[in-house]
């Protein structure tokens, strides 16, 4: 028998020519947008070279981390780089806030879900709220490059919540701006604003909401006696992310579907809000605990 | 072979095991393993018999009368290197193999007394082969310049690794979780199965120079049409990952779980030891499994050890229709899970908040066989009661994960999206494509899914030296 070092590295030639070699996806950049709310970039060539509008990715901050689903708010193939806006909630996305510049995550898997349905429909509200905010950003540039009139319309509780405002101009043609406070904009929140749209007599084709559950299901009530098509990205709890453990299922239009594979996108007036706010609350209480050990 | 009659021993060597009061307050194995002299002994109860049965009910056929000759004589690595000509994975199988249908089943000791243990034994030679370290690394013959592609580190795809590899061709494992092993890491718990085993077992393919892709999910992040841009053949082992429900009211409350979340939780994510590790799991004081399979096993001894008060099986048929190895029913019992047999449940119902309060049941009687030759469970009437309970784990089957199906066009499949294979080569549909393990099966044993494995690596290896599908 030869020694071991020889067959070793025999071994390791036969790897020269493999493709595109997903490595360690190591983070690039983490910076702060808002108060609790931070950007995240990370070196993932293979993912930045694949994923579309509406795909998520799913990570883990370390060894022992959960696997978060992050919907992502930017790519860029150059760099080989994808970015997720996350918001400080609980141990795992706290964990998130404490990566910095050259740190490995254990996990980064990507893409996943449907990519969302693109097409040249006239004109498009694109709604953000928190998180979402950096995830409409590829969404309303992906419609506008597709010919749409596009709305972005961004909503926070104060003005100090909101962030890329100058991003989203670039890329729409209008953008509405509500907080509840009314520190900026006229509208009490991103729903009302939709209504004083659709009031006015504004033709909108379709809408599109990305954010907390609550703001999308408010979103989904504002468009539904308008008959406007409403598209939500569905934030269920999940784990593996391809299909396997159904940890992330929702009801829409009285069927049980998993989010991460059937969607994240459903049509937001068929979906059973009150059974997916009830499963996103499942591990409240111990997501606070381990929080605090 | 000695011709001279040897002395029946009638009973097994009872297996070293922690004590169920024990056992369910911590998630290590429970079988310890034999000892060495625990193992010559039992050993030495086989008959040498002149047309050994045992090696006909093995999927893999081991040449198990020869192996259990060398353990016999104290020749551990020679009895080792024997089992593995044919089986890449024995620490696992000699664990997870339902042996009471297989080898054992077949012994001729078994006719009137308890068949050798032949899967203690396995796992016993394997065990002692970890313990001397990590095994040498055989030669490789030279680079065929041929690359394959396996989709899942299952038992089957990490045996048409190990295969392949060792016949020159280059070897790149697609992985869609953070650790390699499919089942035997997310489903199989470390009870049962320690995950270091599975582990020792991924390195050392690894270490033949087989290249593993973690978080990369094919159908996803590639089809697999575009691997086959890369790679001469593709070998799709991914498993049966889609978990069925009931289809009856009440199923999305918080509180009830498929088997395939609830042991992917405590044993993927270790959720047994949270808060240590991140990831929740609800522990329940009162939990029903509903199956009566493996699967159904392991979650309900895995609620005793998350805490359950009370542990309770319901099954639609009865005892002697349950598809769980022998061993797992018995350790079930030992650890006093309840079973409701000949029971359906009907419906769950909750509370204001959206949590699991009572599940409803129909008690049921046995009809005539169905299909599988078992007999039919049927509804008696107005025989609905209910159980209190916080969490429910369903464990009532799973079908392959269609990710792959959807995007493969020209991928036949059939019923609930089982991958069409040919039974000798394991040939798909497709050209260069191969299948095995439960996504040609529909769930099958870790054990069948290596005999898969096997047949496809030979077909695999001839149709990269031929060309000819």
């Amino acid at each position: 028998m030869a020694d071991d070092t020889t067959i070793k590295l025999a071994n390791e030639d036969r790897h020269s020519s493999d493709p595109a070699e997903p490595g360690p996806v190591t983070v690039l950049r983490r910076e702060p947008l808002a108060p609790n709310i931070q950007l995240l970039t990370v070196r993932a060539p293979v993912v930045a070279s694949k994923i579309q509008p509406g795909q998520f990715v799913i990570l883990r901050a370390d060894e022992f981390g959960e696997r978060i689903p992050l919907t992502v708010a930017d790519w860029d193939t150059v760099e080989g780089s994808v970015s997720c806006v996350f918001m400080q909630v609980g141990t795992s996305t706290y964990k998130l806030g404490k990566l910095k510049a050259g740190d490995i995550l254990p996990t980064f898997v990507g893409p996943l879900g449907k990519r969302l349905e693109l097409d040249r429909w006239g004109t498009v509200l694109v709604a953000g709220g928190c998180y979402g905010i950096g995830s409409i950003y590829p969404v309303v540039r992906a419609l506008k490059e597709k010919g749409n009139r596009v709305i972005s319309l961004i909503e926070g509780r104060s003005k100090f919540l909101l962030y890329w405002l100058d991003r989203l101009e670039a890329v729409s043609d209008q953008v509405l701006i509500s907080a509840k406070d009314r520190s900026i904009g006229k509208s009490r929140d991103g729903p009302d604003a939709v209504k004083d749209l659709l009031d006015s007599g504004e033709r909108v084709d379709r809408v599109i909401a990305i954010g907390c559950t609550f703001m999308m299901y408010q979103m989904a009530e504002a468009t539904r006696p308008f008959s406007v098509k409403t598209i939500v990205s569905l934030n269920p709890i999940m784990i593996d992310g391809t299909g396997m453990c159904g940890a992330c299922r929702v009801s829409v239009a009285g069927e049980t579907k998993f989010a991460c594979v059937d969607g994240p996108d459903f049509d937001g007036h068929q979906v059973d809000w009150g059974l997916l706010l009830a499963r996103r609350k499942a591990y409240l209480g111990p997501e606070t605990d381990s929080g605090e050990r | 072979m000695s011709k001279k009659a040897k002395q029946i021993i009638p009973k097994k060597t009872p297996m070293p095991e922690q004590a169920p009061a024990e056992r369910i307050k911590n998630y290590d194995e429970v079988p310890r393993g034999y000892t060495v002299e625990q193992a010559m002994a039992e050993a030495k109860r086989c008959l040498e018999c002149g047309r050994p049965l045992c090696v006909d009910g093995c999927p893999v056929n081991i040449n198990i009368p020869a192996f259990l000759k060398l353990v016999s004589e104290g020749d551990f690595r020679g009895a080792i290197n024997l089992i593995k000509e044919t089986n890449a994975l024995p620490a696992v199988s000699g664990r997870v193999c339902p042996q009471e249908e297989q080898c054992e089943g077949k012994c001729v000791l078994s006719k009137r007394y308890e068949s050798v243990a032949i899967g203690r034994l396995e796992r016993f030679v394997a065990d002692w082969e970890a313990a001397q370290g990590p095994p040498p690394i055989p030669e490789l013959p030279p680079p065929t310049g041929k690359k394959v592609a396996v989709v899942g580190s299952g038992p089957a795809g990490v045996t048409v690794a190990a295969d392949l590899i060792r016949k020159g061709h280059h070897v790149t494992i697609f992985e869609a979780l953070h650790e390699a092993g499919g089942v035997l890491v997310y489903g199989i718990p470390e009870f049962r199965l320690p995950k270091a085993v599975v582990r020792r077992e991924v390195e050392y393919v690894c270490r033949l120079g087989v290249k593993l892709i973690k978080d990369f999910v094919v159908g996803a992040a590639e089809t697999v049409d575009e691997l086959l841009e890369e790679y001469d053949a593709v070998f799709l082992g991914t498993g049966a990952g889609l978990p069925w429900f009931l289809n009856v009211p009440g199923e999305n409350l918080n509180g009830v779980y498929s088997a395939n979340e609830y042991l992917t939780r405590a044993n993927l994510m270790k959720a047994y030891r949270f808060p240590e590790y991140d990831t929740p799991i609800v522990r329940g004081k009162r939990v029903v499994t509903i199956g009566g399979g493996n699967v159904a096993m392991d979650s309900a001894r895995t609620a005793l050890r998350l805490g359950a008060d009370e542990s309770i099986i319901v099954y639609r048929r009865s005892r002697e229709e349950m598809p769980a190895r022998a061993e797992e029913i018995h350790h079930a019992e030992q650890e006093g899970i309840r079973f409701e047999l000949l029971t359906t449940p009907v419906a769950f119902h909750g509370d204001s908040n959206g949590w699991l309060k009572e599940i409803e049941c129909i008690r049921n009687e046995l009809g005539e066989p169905d299909a599988s030759g078992r007999r039919r469970p049927v509804p008696i009437e107005n025989s609905n009661f209910r159980i209190p309970v916080d969490v429910v784990v369903l464990a009532i089957g799973q079908s392959p994960n269609p990710l792959i199906a959807k995007t493969t066009p020209d991928l036949k499949t059939g019923k609930d999206g089982v991958v069409i294979v040919d039974n000798e080569t394991m040939k798909t549909s497709k050209r260069g494509v191969f299948a095995g393990g439960d996504v040609a099966t529909g769930g099958a044993t870790v054990i069948l899914a290596m005999g898969q494995g096997k047949k496809a690596a030979n077909a695999i290896d001839e149709y990269l030296r031929t060309g000819a599908w």
